[in-house]
């Protein structure tokens, strides 16, 4: 049994319908990676899984069913999601940011311990915790929105496009972090991007989403050799 | 010199009551774009039940209290009662929602209690008091006190709690706030139980001064809309500051300018708006939207 | 679907083939409270053309409904014109007031321009009384109700009514066609996404002034129309209690609306009168009551749902099936 198991997986803006019947996984432990053009449904996905978005499919997240479920409900199951463009508290301090990344837990005197390690993970928000996040670069930005979501010790991360906007020593740096945490936490993590060579290099699977349908998937191994790819992406 | 002070303390305690409804319009604002037409109202209904609280031979801070708490619970079920079904509506849909609340807080209240006007007692001493060579109503200091110490317990409460952080983040972002496991829905209605617990605090407050009757926080509305606008729409803090100007100026300006008597005091409160709006708009301390293409 | 549109042709010319039978059949009390029907319906179309159609707020158009009102008043007690002129002159002046007001208002969005607004509703009453010379004071001025032609054999009421609705026929067909055509894109243009709109080439300043003073313009026709129809004006009638029943009444009947401003008008006027039968004691209760569900069940208005339930239908029966 996979981590998240979606199938069918049905989603519309209003009366147009974006996402026609897709069907992943994320097995436990893994790196699973959707790929695709602009429009495609990416970010749609991963709203759906969350409950963001008016969706309807099978989603299970260990085993339970959380299709139909509230947002809220569904990350204090254990799934954080780190939204395109960041989703930033840009009035807050970057502390209280990470704060309200566990609001969701309920383990007191853990606060401490957590924020200690998110700050060992980003030297960089420790630095400037009593910063106001609005005035934090955009690559200080993403490591505080990963790290909010490492706040709530989730199961399951979900990653919208974090290279987007970044210097590339940047987003090498957060990907090195996501690949760690993966590896040493077991956190699953479902990734969406755009920069196809780092996503395929991270994850283990990958799926190709063309205007709301799987094309391709499979092993990233295999994704890389595979011509699709690019006749997505470039048209030839 | 001393008339000076005294009515610049007076009007510091009334400039509080504008503050406080100023702060419940702008806690709501900021959290729904929504401006809430019915604070006043609920305000006043709340005074009424406590006024009954009284009648019935309650001790006054008793009934103070429990009024607070009656207030807390009715703001938070109206938003999740009343509120709640338009929540995703246009914002003038809402603004209806709320007239309509205005008009049936009103109504009851005339209907229960009738339109005479009913003395309010105050729990402070009748005789002034007396601070170096100048008198001061006690009332007036009771009512800055009281209102200071309001608003004191509501700044620790949002910039220390947990709780407080979280309704302050789902005021700001409901979106992001949600990614966080936070329950924006009840977020809000804490925010409305708390504005009508201000709300209650200010009309118990000015009830003693304009005494009892429905039509009483209308007045106290327009100068709440006009401290919110000098002290900015989207600044909890500049609403009661702005509150605090308005009552001292309103105040003055009575006193010393010789033409403007009661009625033409509400067109110093309208002046002072346009004022703001064609100089500044986001207030003193409000801060200006900026349009990114 | 043409025999749909067919149906939709055909509403306007019935409606109003029903509203010239009315006079004949109803009683005076009735007809007059239709002929302030027609008046509410100028004046929420004023309104709606501001703030549906360009997304300016304002709860202060009873100001407007209260200039034009005041001047045929003035016109007609003071210099003795004849009622037939001072309703385009009350719109005329309107019309440059508002236009003028419209100027500083460009610095005002949203929540701040309907507080300015809400400012000058509130100020209303007590400049009118104010300005004692011109305006009767808090007396006001009575007005005697025209006389109809002679040889029409109609009654005045029944000759106000039809005047009324003429005005309405005029002012609802003028706006109908500034809304659909470039002027009405360019207005909706210009609430949507003013920036994208100056891009391509619309004057926000000028179309916004423009609006304004249109508005204005409406909203004080209807007032001219009322005096003339209540035969009375005095300060405390224009309160920013009308102001805000103009901005109900749009919500209600639909915002971005013609049909709206009917359906509005048709609320504001005869909802009041429903609360008071149902409870004598409160009967402003049963109005807010009222409001609230009509709120829940109609967000977007009584012409906002029509618009909703016709596209629904439109869907199943043009395509076979939803969405």
């Amino acid at each position: 049994m996979a981590l998240l198991e979606v199938e069918g997986l049905e989603a519309r803006y209003g009366w147009t319908k974006v996402l026609h019947g897709i069907r992943f996984a994320v097995e436990d432990g893994g790196i699973t990676t959707i790929l695709g053009a602009n429009g495609a449904g990416k970010t749609t996905t991963l709203r759906a899984v969350c409950g963001m978005v008016r969706a309807t499919g099978d989603v299970r997240f260990d085993g339970q069913r959380i299709d139909g479920r509230a947002t809220e409900d569904i990350v204090r199951l254990g799934i954080a999601h780190v939204p395109e463009g960041r989703g930033t508290f840009v009035q807050l301090s970057v502390e209280e940011n990470l704060r309200l990344g566990a609001y969701a837990r309920r383990e007191p005197g853990a606060l401490a311990r957590d924020l200690a390690r998110i700050y060992d993970h980003f030297p960089v928000l420790g630095e400037r915790r009593r910063q106001i996040a609005g005035s934090l670069s955009g690559g200080e930005q993403q490591m505080l929105a990963v790290g909010r979501a490492l706040m709530l010790r989730p199961r399951l991360l979900l990653l919208d496009e974090p290279s987007l906007g970044l210097a590339p020593l940047v987003a090498r740096e957060i990907f090195r972090i996501v690949r760690a945490i993966n590896r040493d936490e077991r956190v699953g993590v479902l990734l969406v991007e755009q920069n196809v060579a780092t996503a395929l290099d991270l994850a283990d699977h990958a799926y190709l989403l063309e205007t709301g349908r799987v094309v391709v998937s499979g092993p990233s191994a295999e994704l890389r050799r595979d011509d699709a790819i690019r006749r997505s992406y470039l048209g030839y | 010199m001393e008339i000076f002070v005294q009515q610049v303390v007076s009007g510091l305690a009334t400039g509080g009551i504008y503050g406080s409804v100023a702060l419940a319009l702008v806690m709501i604002y900021q959290a729904t774009d929504v401006v809430n037409f019915a604070q006043g109202e609920m305000a006043m209904f709340s005074t009424y039940l406590a006024w009954s609280m009284l009648n019935a031979g309650v001790p006054y801070w008793a009934a103070f209290f429990a009024t607070l708490a009656v207030a807390f619970v009715g703001g938070l079920l109206i938003e999740r009662v009343v509120i709640r079904p338009v929540e995703n509506a246009p914002v003038l849909t809402v603004v209806i929602v709320c007239i309509g609340l205005l008009v049936i807080f009103n109504s009851v209240a005339g209907w229960l209690y009738s339109y005479i006007q009913k003395p309010f007692p105050s729990p402070f001493p009748e005789k002034p008091f007396k601070i170096g060579d100048v008198f001061f109503g006690a009332h007036d200091l009771g009512a800055l006190g009281v209102t200071l110490l309001v608003l004191l317990f509501l700044y620790v409460f949002f910039r220390y709690t947990t709780l407080g952080l979280a309704m302050r983040a789902a005021a700001q972002n409901p979106v992001s706030s949600r990614l966080c496991g936070i329950r924006v829905g009840w977020m809000l209605a804490l925010g409305w139980g708390f504005a009508a617990l201000v709300g209650a605090v200010a009309g118990m407050m000015i009830a003693p001064i304009v005494f009892l009757d429905p039509n009483m926080m209308s007045g106290i509305l327009i100068y709440a809309f006009a401290s919110a606008t000098l002290g900015g729409f989207t600044s909890p803090g500049g609403a009661v500051l702005g509150g605090l100007i308005v009552g001292v100026v309103e105040n003055l300006v009575g006193t010393y300018v010789r033409f403007i008597g009661t009625e033409l005091k509400l067109t110093v409160a309208l002046a002072m708006i346009l004022i703001v709006l064609l100089v500044r708009p986001s207030g003193l301390f409000g801060r200006a939207t900026v349009h990114r293409v | 679907m043409s025999r749909a549109q067919g149906w939709r042709r055909a509403i306007a010319p019935a409606t109003i083939a029903i509203a010239c039978a009315l006079p004949f059949l109803l009683s005076n009390f009735r007809l007059f409270q239709f002929t302030q029907v027609g008046i509410y319906a100028i004046a929420l179309l004023g309104l709606n053309i501001l703030t549906g159609y360009n997304g300016q707020i304002s709860l202060g158009h009873g100001a407007f409904y209260a200039l034009g009102a005041y001047t045929t008043a003035i016109m007609i007690d003071k210099w003795n014109v004849a009622y037939g002129w001072t309703i385009p002159v009350a719109g005329l002046l309107c019309l440059a007031v508002g236009f003028l007001f419209g100027i500083p208002a460009l610095r005002l969005e949203g929540l701040y321009l309907a507080l300015a607004t809400f400012a000058l509703a509130l100020a209303v009453p007590q400049i009118l009384k104010y300005f004692e010379h011109w305006t009767g004071g808090s007396q006001g001025i009575v007005l005697s109700k025209p006389d109809p032609p002679r040889g029409l054999g109609l009654s005045p009421d029944q000759w106000l009514y039809f005047v009324t609705l003429g005005v309405v026929v005029v002012l609802f067909v003028l706006g109908a066609n500034l809304l659909r055509g470039r002027t009405g894109r360019a207005i909706v243009a210009i609430r949507d996404n003013p920036i994208a709109a100056q891009a391509m080439g619309v004057n926000g300043a000028l179309y916004k002034s423009l609006t304004f003073g249109v508005s204005a313009a409406y909203t004080g026709v209807a007032g001219a129309l009322s005096a003339l129809a209540i035969a009375f004006v005095a300060p405390d009638a224009f309160n920013v209690f009308l102001s805000i029943t103009f901005l109900v009444g749009i919500v209600i009947g639909g915002l971005a609306s013609i049909s709206g401003a009917i359906f509005g008008a048709l609320f504001i006027q005869f909802v009041p009168n429903w609360a008071q039968e149902i409870s004598k004691a409160a009967p402003w209760a049963i109005y807010g009551i009222f409001l609230i569900v009509f709120m829940y069940v109609m967000p977007r208005g009584i012409a906002g749902s029509l618009r909703l339930a016709w596209t629904r239908l439109a869907r199943v029966g043009g395509t076979g099936r939803t969405g």
